[in-house]
């Protein structure tokens, strides 16, 4: 087998050098009944590699991969062109197969890269400090709800409805198991002035999200204030990185945390994951953080190096006193996002989302235009939110059928609320083309 | 001086330079060792590594909240960038360059053919809110690998969404609580039991949900002591949590006695599944009597660590456990492959959701890959081979290294400081030896039970050649360490790494965690720097 090296008279030679009779015997502390006495039954032998790639390539030709049809889809995940110098980095064998940098005087190259990574996250968000990457965003979301818990040592989270749905449901879980208050606003209808008027000397924290998840465009300012006067901390969530090349960093707006997802930046769709969560905070909560951090230090000559530092913070030293249970995080979506973001730069990444600004504007204009569509953002930034003459998801369903990727049903991820059944949110980056945008638009104009 | 060893392939041994020998250069570089700046200490403004149509002018809807400041980022060219991640990449140890034996990370070959499927356009470049008409597909992967889990397992139903081992220790406890809730018993039992030589995982995670962790012995075979266990049972008692093989690559040998000792009391056995690779194929953790498990699959199937992740770690789960899997889940009805997720669940009362989407895809396609390019005969193979090169380094090495058990091991083999008592030389020294030989140390003083442990863990990936030198090169370490004369030169190990040891109490005194001008000060030459 060919990641098998051991041949049979290797094995026999090993065996005889342990002093054992048989592989058997070096099972024998497994329970007479739970031992197998020959391979499972009904599952199929090893294969080579040319059969398994043609499995998977049976699978694949079941999907419609957005880069054969228009595509519109948001809502947490964005596709975006990845340059191929980032596939090729994250393939390199000496990133692709290390583990967790334990020793830094051999895994420098991670290490030093995951210093950049925080440098970067900092300075995106407008945070004094982040830490070396969560699982993804939506998971991030609820370490802070706890990270601002534990600060606080105060149990009500209030949670905009603008935040993700899903975003929202994991907080929620978190809550019930874990014994602290939701107090979650109605999808989209409550305006800031209500969720300002609800923070109280109990709140831990208010989360919201921003462009919120129907894509409005909000200044949280005056929320941060409220938050400040009344001990809580206000975490943003942003869901599309991109958009911090053209929006106000969630620090200047007055974030206590900042968590977002990361994958548009050196990370594809997947189906979903792995992704890369970002988590960025104040100095003054540098020692509450979640997760690994990289620090930088001096070897025994003197020379610059980077280590896993402030590790008392984390389950291996402190154990049933950690302040989470991570332990892996992201490491290599990290690499492929600080690899991506090394490529644009400053000016790369302003104009990066400068064009999917652009192409969004324009397709709200061409969809808005229809007969019986109404536009519901006055901001956004590459995603929005459209209300249709009849519910969102046959629509979808019927432009499917005609492989038109158009876009996510609100009730998909809101069921059983008929007040988002019409909606539709649309997403625009810069991979839209003429070539995509026009089959939709006269796609929507027939079916609806 | 100290002799290298004779390779296999009869190349002569040549001394080996000590450090002292080895020339300043100008650049501060080493051949092949190239010393590199930070990102933020190169580039230009205006330069770029991308090539982007100037956006057309549009009047902006940014609620006035434009970004005005310069963000920090600095402009590098495609080739800077790629020769300074390529330079840092060579500060690496990986398995792809040898011997990895951290004990209990289980650090195997990682195929190519793994990443190559993952990345076919029809699985790769797949959103997760497709409509599922257009992703049947990649709903039948991972059915089909939920289907290995639990076949591999022998348990009823999986949750694939949780995205690592400990956020899969966070969905089996919050199940383990919500079957407490349904018997009414939730706020009764709040004890869960764990041995003091678990993961930090598990302690973390059981106080994350409130409970307070009890720790029970180890008897002196290295595992559970069941009259202590027994004793500790109680109606106060929600779970234990329990490695097998134990982290201290034992089999619980009493483990029915176990799992029978906890139910009769009442209570749910979670079984910490991160050595599953030692017992793949050869043991069914459902005949065990485990109520939950959690599979790390970076580690039994594969998929790369990628310096620190991403992981995944599905939850394999009881009858009992299963009616309160979190969303979502496929299903198979008669229209296709469905996702069961929130206002579509019909059965079961569901913990919530731990993740957003529906799991890590990725790594679910190259695990599958790895599955079934090994099928069940090879599966099978792997564990039995992963133990005996574990019980083979653990022979060879017993006369001059002190095992911490007797009797064989399962897929690592732990030893004490035992023989390294009054050497001056400490385990950390020891380990640090083995980077200038070429290896990347064992794990270190974990488990926390065994003093100043080593745990090598040589998986299935080693051909014997490679493991004879590397217990070669343990034994001469071994030999001087004890002949008691080279303490110093253990001290100041390693001396040929891209850098010798770091000082961690000065980054944790004064942390400084990110790149500022500063700390930073611009105007440096970063060459002449790196030489100073």
């Amino acid at each position: 087998m060919r990641y098998l090296p051991l041949t049979e008279s290797d094995r026999r030679d090993m065996l005889a050098a342990i002093g054992a009779r048989s592989i058997d015997a070096l099972f024998e502390d497994v329970p007479q009944s739970a031992r197998l006495a020959g391979k499972i039954a009904g599952l199929p032998d090893h294969q080579g590699e040319l059969e398994v790639e043609r499995a998977f390539q049976a699978f694949a030709t079941r999907n419609v991969s957005p880069s054969s049809a228009p595509f519109f889809i948001g809502a947490g995940a964005y596709r975006h062109h990845v340059p191929a110098a980032v596939d090729y980095m994250i393939q390199r064998g000496e990133f692709l197969t290390s583990y967790t940098p334990y020793q830094p005087e051999i895994t420098q190259g991670t290490l030093q890269y995951l210093f950049e990574f925080q440098t970067q996250v900092a300075l995106l968000t407008g945070m004094e400090v982040a830490n070396a990457s969560m699982y993804d965003g939506s998971t991030a979301a609820a370490e802070a709800v706890r990270m601002a818990n534990r600060i606080t040592r105060r149990a009500k989270a209030l949670v905009s409805g603008g935040l993700h749905p899903q975003y929202r449901g994991i907080i929620e879980t978190a809550a019930r198991w874990e014994g602290f208050a939701v107090d979650a606003g109605k999808p989209d209808a409550e305006g800031l002035e209500t969720l300002i008027g609800k923070v109280d000397k109990q709140t831990s924290c208010v989360v919201v999200q921003n462009p919120s998840f129907f894509g409005h465009v909000r200044d949280f300012s005056r929320l941060a204030a409220a938050c400040q006067a009344n001990g809580a901390l206000l975490i943003v969530v942003v869901t599309e990185i991109v958009s911090l090349g053209l929006i106000e960093a969630p620090g200047t707006m007055g974030a206590d945390i900042v968590v977002c997802e990361g994958q548009s930046i050196g990370n594809g769709l997947g189906f979903g994951g792995p992704y890369v969560g970002l988590f960025a905070t104040r100095d003054k909560y540098m020692r509450q953080m979640p997760g690994r951090l990289v620090g930088e230090t001096v070897d025994a000559d003197g020379k610059r190096g980077f280590v896993l530092t402030l590790s008392t913070r984390e389950q291996h030293i402190r154990r049933e006193k950690a302040t989470s249970n991570i332990c892996t995080n992201a490491g290599l979506c990290a690499l492929a996002f600080t690899v991506h973001l090394s490529l644009l730069g400053e000016a790369g990444f302003r104009r990066l989302a400068e064009l999917n600004h652009a192409k969004a504007c324009e397709l709200a204009e061409r969809v808005g235009a229809l007969p019986g569509v109404a536009l519901l953002n006055e901001s956004f930034f590459n995603e929005f939110t459209v209300r249709l003459p009849r519910p969102a998801a046959p629509v979808v369903e019927a432009l499917a059928a005609r492989r038109i990727l158009a876009g996510v049903p609100v009730s998909r991820l809101i069921p059983n609320d008929p007040s988002v059944d019409n909606l539709l949110l649309l997403a625009a980056t810069e991979t839209a083309t003429e070539a995509g945008m026009a089959p939709l638009v006269a796609g929507l104009k027939e079916v609806l | 001086m100290v002799q290298s060893l004779d390779r296999s392939q009869g190349r002569s041994g040549t001394p080996v330079a000590a450090a002292s020998d080895v020339p300043a250069t100008f650049t501060g570089n080493r051949a092949l060792q190239i010393e590199e700046p930070l990102i933020f200490e190169q580039g230009q403004p205006g330069r770029t590594g991308v090539d982007l149509p100037e956006a057309p002018k549009v009047k902006d809807r940014l609620n006035g909240l434009r970004r005005i400041g310069a963000i920090g980022l600095p402009g590098l060219s495609e080739p800077q960038v790629v020769q300074h991640y390529t330079r840092l990449s060579q500060k690496n140890y990986a398995i792809d360059m040898g011997v990895y034996p951290l004990g209990s990370c289980t650090m195997k070959h990682n195929p190519r053919i793994n990443e190559k499927v993952a990345r076919l356009a029809g699985i790769g470049d797949l959103h997760p809110l497709q409509p599922v008409s257009t992703v049947q597909g990649a709903l039948e992967l991972i059915d089909q690998l939920a289907h290995w889990l639990k076949t591999l397992t022998g348990m009823p139903a999986v949750a694939m969404s949780p995205a690592a081992g400990a956020h899969g220790e966070m969905c089996g406890m919050m199940a383990i609580a919500a079957a407490l809730e349904a018997r009414g018993e939730r706020k009764q039992r709040t004890v869960v039991l764990a041995p003091e030589s678990a993961h930090g995982t598990n302690p973390a995670t059981a106080a994350a949900l409130g409970f307070t962790v009890k720790p029970i012995p180890a008897n002196e075979r290295g595992r559970v002591d069941l009259a202590a266990l027994t004793a500790a049972l109680g109606p106060d008692v929600a779970a234990i949590m329990l490695t097998n093989p134990n982290t201290c690559g034992l089999f619980e040998s009493e483990i029915i006695e176990i799992s029978k000792a906890v139910h009769a009391a009442g209570a749910f056995f979670y079984c910490d599944g991160a050595n599953f690779n030692a017992i793949v194929g050869r043991v069914r953790p459902g005949d065990l009597g485990v109520d939950c498990m959690h599979i790390n699959l970076h580690k039994t199937f594969s998929t790369p660590h990628g310096g620190g992740g991403p992981g995944a770690g599905p939850v394999v789960l009881s009858q009992a456990l299963a009616p309160f899997a979190p969303y979502p889940w496929i299903v198979k009805d008669g229209s296709g492959w469905r996702i069961a997720e929130e206002g579509s669940v019909t059965q079961g009362t569901p913990l919530g959701r731990l993740k957003a989407f529906h799991g890590q895809m990725g790594m679910f396609t190259r695990a599958l890959a790895y599955i079934m390019s090994h099928g069940a005969d090879g599966l099978r193979q792997v564990a039995e081979d992963a133990v005996l090169s574990a019980n083979y380094v653990k022979a060879r090495l017993q006369d001059v290294m002190t095992p911490a058990f007797e009797g064989p091991c399962m897929h690592e083999a732990l030893f004490d400081d035992g023989f390294l008592k009054d050497s001056g030389v400490s385990t950390l020294d020891f380990a640090k030896a083995m980077i200038d030989e070429g290896y990347h140390p064992m794990t270190m003083y974990f488990p926390l039970v065994v003093h100043g442990a080593l745990l090598i863990e040589p998986t299935e990936s080693q051909a014997k050649e490679d493991l004879d030198l590397f217990i070669a090169a343990l034994r001469s370490l071994a030999e001087r360490a004890k002949s008691g004369t080279e303490a110093e030169a253990f001290k100041a190990a390693p001396r040929l790494a891209p850098r010798r040891r770091l000082d961690e109490t000065l980054a944790a005194r004064k942390p400084v965690l990110r790149w500022r001008p500063s700390n930073h000060p611009p105007g440096g030459d970063p060459l002449k720097q790196a030489a100073e």
